[in-house]
């Protein structure tokens, strides 16, 4: 289980990094943390010429804050989780973030390398998606922001074009609560399901809007606004009646892991469990 | 345990600091400093002959297709590569491997005209390093016609099923019926009976390391020397010697120092050794070839996969007076040998831990698309228990009884031991009744059915499961021979025993080294070996090295040496046992001729040789060093030097003609009680509770045994929730990836309560009794039972998971 | 911006269990491969070669990292432990002991990495509870033990530290 000879560049800037892509477009990947890449590199999945090596590229780690809260694509998710400013703005993220594989590959495994991959059932494409967030594209041509709406098209595929990269993730401030629940066969693994929530809440407690997201229903994360639903205060009831309803709205995978209705079963499930977090939170 | 821990450094000579007996203390084991510091070798490790070249396998996309043509030019021209070797070049030099069971099928470590699974070897490239061999393996051209493949094995039965093997002309490799005592008229006079059809899975305990073969064939005179992780049982060497043509003598196979975990599974390594000696002689330089993970899961081997229906007959009050079996085995594309081992390995204790007398059994040994199957831990005894045990619980369910009731009235009783049992195996000792009570206590059983009446009335899904074995250990070498008719088996040589064989020296320093047969792959062979011979030579632990690593041109061993049946224990401590007496009243002998005193009154004791009550001693080393520096005055009858080898058996004979056979030495016994509490909407099983006892006979190093016995569980637990090697119809595999392939991690390991009510065996020198398969044979009965519990039905199957779980929860509502 | 040939060997260089270490790989060479098979460290153990089991974890710069999923040229110019850092010649360092007294090995081909993994993690998480260490250990396969030593024996190993720490 080894990989094909690949050329390899370790891009010490971003415009290295443009240059090459325009060179060897789909030929070259970029290489980030290595916890997708590389399984697919050693099992020969991925085949490129050129492997472009961005952990010591400039400009690409960090956090800022101003309106929404911009991560740089290399910022390792073990670094996100002990960002006290990134993890109080983002609360979504904290919830997620330790149901992301494992200690030993969140040390490596960053946040752009995530969402570049479109795992459908990831963490991160899904809490990005949720709360409405924006993927920075940058290429010779210049730069693009991207709604996570339309980056994520399907099973491992997004709206990047082989000339681009990504160089930040734009993390929208949102206020209100949130909840995060996941299945997975075991600790750690992909999950079966995700649901990922933000909800709005009135003056008088009832829901205002928000957004319930899925994974590992369909090819890719899907959100669906909370608006239509609202107008009542989030009980049981109603957290059972929104979660099923998206749930029948979904189109879930169906493969050997688990068929369409059991994912369907899940999203409905999890996006009520996960709802009443949110609520629960905003509650006390 | 820390209690019973005791120092093995530098306590020579240290009066006060000499336990009684080094025997049944957790000492620290041997083998960790090597291991923890990164210095231990694993055959990866090993470049031990010059001019080693790496060898990549093409295998299979398909699970049955004709190969009709293989054109490796490209890859031959690339610059790096030595040779491409395909299995028509392979069968020039290897003859396809036969099993037990008569018919015309052969096993070959290569397909030749056709492959027969996804992953089966086709082509073997030979070159500078791995990644050019992987390259080249990309640039080899075959052309594939496919066939249909047969992969459920009740479909493969079937007269328009694609067929594997056209010599045999059916997918059926094997039919054989076994009636003890006379279950027909027990059925026709029973008050109930019950039936249960069951199924279970094929996994695999994959251990971490892989397999690793370096094959070098050198000739004048034609020799194959192979270092490698096989583990045994030797049984395989000579089949491997007569596979290549030549005399056993000529193919020497050495094991590494250090082997990565087995369970069984590295039995399948002889296939590798055999290609890889052909393509070593064809291509005429030493090979190396380490497998990889994606090799491993797909083409390595497996847990034999079963279905079938259990029936039993019972009386009015519950006694259980006769069992019927009827097992489809799915033994993958080929019997590989010691196949059909696993479906006979339980044939003599088909009671269980019942005294049930009349019992029918009707194995069908049938061929598919998948890969060969072999020793996994609990060969054989987890799909037996597996059927017996979910049949019990079944039952108790049918017929109103609570299933440890049910049980207790059909335990064989503790005085009836040693008890022969319908299939001919003596069970050396037992008192299940007791056992059940440490269950029973330690579970607190009563409270725990009163918790699941109250989850019941909460509308909770909450179940209890059962599971209870018995653990045969250290295998009559005969028993593979019930596969034949009497009338065939007449016809072949006789097989009978367990041999173990072991080499005792002392060095002309005083260094004691023992050399073993028993190719460990974690087990602590050489720490209770340690403890073994420091107990009879008076010295420590640390005072003996243990060599485990076997090389059949130097080292003593039999066709039974090898690391499996749960031997070490029960047939390999005997031989250590009886190797260092031998030493011992050696060095007995010298002493006394040194201390001028009568033999009887020289006792071993902290590292001296000492006159019974006095204080007259010389130092053991000074006595024993005498053999090679002084051999001309030994006392009469003395041979010069000390290097004693030792080889027992257990007195197992083969199988009688009325299908009876004693098939191990000690029959240990395992109890489980599982508690699960299922989430009704995604399917989530907790398991709440576990509990086990264990009768292990002695315990000789009890943290090794507690180790050994929390790993069997585990290996349990990851069948009967997770693990599968799952295909599609098609027969294309699933399961490559430790992605996809799940074992439990230290997050889906549950509280794990063991008890222990030992019984000492009469059979074995120590008392001891095997151990190693454990749980890892119940725990997927005990948890499918507690779930079939908690979901009120009994037609589910392992391996548990989500899907299914709420998958059966959907149909019972519906 | 130097662009290495996939087909040719380049020089590597890397600090190793603080010393320094040159060899040759070509772009593509797994880390793990390099420290085994190019600088004969052989302590680290390939299980998986996709990141899963964590056999082959090693610390790059102080974290720990899958050496089956880095490239050695990745790693030119970094500092490794590997578990050959640990003990200090014969003497077992405190994890280590902890292992033995533990029982928390049997055939110890996923020791290694576990040993790496858990050293940084104490490093981080000086006094970890059960379920952390667990949540930890969740990212190595064992299929000896069932992972109840390793987790006594890193509890244990923390007590150890914890106590040399208050002294």
């Amino acid at each position: 289980m080894k990989p094909v000879a690949f050329d390899y560049v370790r891009a010490s800037s971003i415009e290295e990094v443009l240059d090459l892509l325009l060179e060897a477009g789909d030929d070259a990947v970029l290489l980030a943390g290595g916890m997708s890449l590389g399984p697919m590199l050693n099992l020969r999945a991925a085949t490129p010429s050129l492997v472009i090596d961005l952990n010591r590229t400039a400009g690409l780690g960090g956090i800022t804050a101003n309106g929404a809260v911009t991560t740089g694509a290399m910022l390792r998710q073990t670094q996100a989780m002990r960002d006290d400013l990134l993890m109080t703005v983002v609360p979504l993220l904290a919830k997620a973030m330790p149901s992301i594989g494992h200690y030993q590959t969140r040390s490596r495994g960053t946040l752009g390398g995530s969402i570049a991959h479109a795992d459908p059932s990831a963490e991160l494409p899904l809490c990005l998606l949720t709360l409405g967030g924006e993927v920075e594209l940058q290429s010779k041509d210049g730069s693009r922001r991207v709604a996570a709406d339309d980056f994520f098209e399907g099973v491992l595929t997004t709206a990047r074009q082989p000339t681009e990269m990504i160089t930040a993730i734009h993390w929208p401030r949102r206020s209100g609560s949130f909840g995060f629940v996941e299945e997975a066969q075991r600790h750690g693994d992909f999950a079966l399901t995700a649901a990922a929530v933000w909800i709005e809440l009135d003056a008088t407690g009832s829901l205002a809007g928000g957004r319930l997201g899925l994974g590992g229903v369909e090819d890719r994360p899907v959100a669906f606004d909370l608006k239509e639903f609202a107008g009542a205060p989030v009980d049981e009831n109603l957290a059972t009646q929104v979660a099923r309803d998206i749930a029948g709205r979904t189109d879930p995978m169906d493969d050997h892991v688990a068929d369409a209705a059991y994912r369907r079963q899940l999203a409905g499930v999890l996006g009520k469990r996960a709802l009443m977090e949110a609520a629960g939170e905003a509650g006390s | 345990m820390a209690e019973t821990e005791v120092p093995t450094d530098g306590s020579s000579g240290k009066p006060g600091r000499w336990p009684d007996r080094w025997i049944g203390k957790s000492v620290p084991r041997k083998e960790d400093a090597a291991l923890l510091t990164g210095s231990a070798r694993f055959i990866d490790d090993m470049e031990p002959v010059a001019g080693l070249r790496h060898a990549a396998i093409l295998r299979s996309p398909y699970a049955h297709a004709k190969i009709t043509s293989i054109d490796a030019s490209a890859a031959l021209a690339l610059s790096g590569v030595y040779g491409v070797v395909t299995g028509e070049q392979v069968a020039e030099y290897l003859r396809g491997i036969p099993s037990v069971v008569r018919t015309p099928i052969r096993f070959m470590p290569i397909a030749i005209d056709k492959a027969r699974f996804v992953g089966e070897p086709v082509a073997v490239v030979v070159a500078r390093d791995r990644y050019l061999a992987e390259d080249a393996l990309d640039l080899i051209e075959v052309e594939y016609e496919p066939l249909d493949a047969a992969i459920d094995a009740e479909a493969a039965m079937a007269d328009d099923a694609p067929v594997l093997h056209d010599v045999a002309g059916s997918n059926v490799a094997g039919h054989r019926t076994i009636i003890n005592g006379d279950p027909e008229s027990a059925f026709d006079e029973a008050a109930h009976v019950v039936s249960l059809d069951f199924h279970i899975q094929r996994y695999s305990s994959t251990p971490m390391e892989t397999y690793g073969v370096v094959a070098n064939f050198e000739s004048v005179p034609d020799r194959y020397t192979v270092w490698s992780n096989f583990q045994g049982p030797f049984v395989i060497q000579p089949l491997m010697a007569g596979a290549l043509g030549v005399p056993g003598n000529r193919l020497r196979l050495i094991t590494a120092q250090a082997s990565g975990g087995s369970f069984g599974i590295k039995q399948g390594v002889a296939a590798y050794i055999v290609l890889l000696c052909a393509v070593s002689r064809i291509l005429g330089v030493p090979v190396k070839w380490t497998e990889d993970r994606l090799e491993h899961l797909a083409a390595s081997s497996a847990a034999t996969g079963r279905s079938g229906t259990v029936t039993g007959a019972f009386a009015a009050d519950g006694e259980l007076t006769a069992l019927r079996f009827r097992n489809i085995n799915d033994m993958g594309a080929f019997l590989r040998p010691p196949e059909p081992a696993s479906v006979y390995r339980m044939q003599s204790t088909l009671n269980g831990c019942y005294g049930v007398q009349n019992i029918h059994t009707e194995n069908y040994l049938v061929v598919t698309n998948k890969v060969p199957v072999g020793l996994n831990r609990g060969y054989g005894g987890t799909q037996f228990f597996y059927s017996l045990e979910r049949f019990m619980d079944h039952a108790a369910r049918e017929l109103n009884i609570d299933p440890v009731d049910l049980r207790r009235r059909n335990f064989i009783d503790k005085d009836a031991f040693p008890y022969e049992t319908p299939g001919g195996s003596v069970m050396d000792a037992g008192d299940y009744q007791k056992c059940v009570d440490e269950l029973e206590a330690r579970a607190d059983y009563q409270a725990l059915k009163k918790r699941r009446d109250e989850k019941r009335a909460e509308g909770k899904l909450y179940g209890i499961g059962i599971a209870c074995a018995v653990e045969p250990s250290g295998s009559n070498m005969g028993y593979v021979s019930l596969a034949q008719t009497p009338e065939e088996r007449a016809k072949s040589g006789a097989k009978s025993g367990a041999n173990s064989s072991v080499v005792i020296s002392m060095d002309p320093s005083g260094g004691v080294t023992v050399q073993l047969d028993s190719t460990p792959n974690g087990q602590g062979h050489a720490t209770v070996t340690a403890q073994i011979v420091a107990d009879a030579l008076g010295i420590t632990p640390d005072d003996v090295d243990v060599i485990t690593e076997i090389d059949t041109m130097t080292s003593p061993w039999s066709i039974g040496s090898g690391n499996y049946g749960n031997r070490f224990s029960v047939a390999v401590t005997d031989a250590v046992v009886e190797g260092a007496d031998r030493v011992a009243r050696k060095l007995k002998i010298m002493a006394a001729d040194q201390l001028e005193c009568a033999v009887e009154d020289v006792e071993l004791v902290e590292g001296q040789a000492r006159i019974v009550g006095s204080d007259k001693a010389l130092s053991l080393t000074r006595v024993g060093t005498q053999a090679h520096w002084n051999p001309v005055n030994l006392p009469d009858g003395v041979e010069p030097g000390i290097y004693e080898t030792t080889t027992v058996t257990a007195d197992l004979d083969g199988p009688t003609p009325e299908d009876t056979v004693a098939s191990s030495v000690t029959y240990g016994a395992i109890f489980d009680l599982a508690a699960v509490e299922i989430d009704a909407e995604t399917g989530r099983i907790t398991i709440e509770k576990y509990v086990s006892v264990h009768d292990v006979g002695e315990l000789l190093n009890p943290k090794i045994v507690e180790g050994q016995i929390i790993g069997g569980f585990v290996h349990g637990l990851g069948g009967a929730m997770f693990e599968e090697m799952t295909y599609d119809e098609d027969g294309n595999f699933l399961s490559g990836t430790f992605a996809d392939y799940l074992c439990p991690t230290a997050m889906e390991v549950p509280d794990f309560e063991v008890g222990h009510v030992p019984t000492p065996s009469p059979k074995t020198k120590l008392g001891a009794k095997g151990l190693g398969d454990g749980s890892s044979m119940l725990a997927p009965a005990a948890l499918t039972n507690a779930v079939a519990d908690a979901l009120g039905r009994a037609d589910i199957s392992p391996p548990l998971t989500m899907p299914k779980v709420w998958r059966w929860l959907q149909e019972t509502k519906a | 911006m130097t662009r290495l040939s996939g087909n040719s060997k380049h020089s590597v260089r890397m600090t190793v269990n603080g010393r320094a270490h040159e060899g040759y790989a070509e772009p593509r060479m797994l880390l793990a491969d390099f420290l085994r098979h190019e600088l004969g460290l052989y302590g680290t153990h390939v299980g998986c070669e996709h990141g899963v089991c964590g056999a082959c974890t090693v610390l790059i710069d102080g974290v720990p990292s899958r050496s089956c999923t880095q490239y050695a040229v990745q790693a030119d110019g970094a500092s490794i432990e590997t578990v050959e850092s640990l003990a200090d010649g014969d003497t077992l360092n405190a994890l280590q002991a902890a292992f033995r007294n533990n029982h928390a090995l049997q055939c110890g081909f996923c020791t290694a990495g576990i040993l790496m993994s858990a050293t940084a993690f104490l490093e981080e998480t000086p006094a970890p509870t059960e379920l952390q260490v667990r949540e930890m250990l969740s990212g190595h396969i064992c299929r000896c033990t069932g992972y109840d030593g390793i987790v006594r024996a890193i509890l244990e190993a923390a007590g150890v530290q914890a106590e040399g720490k208050a002294a």
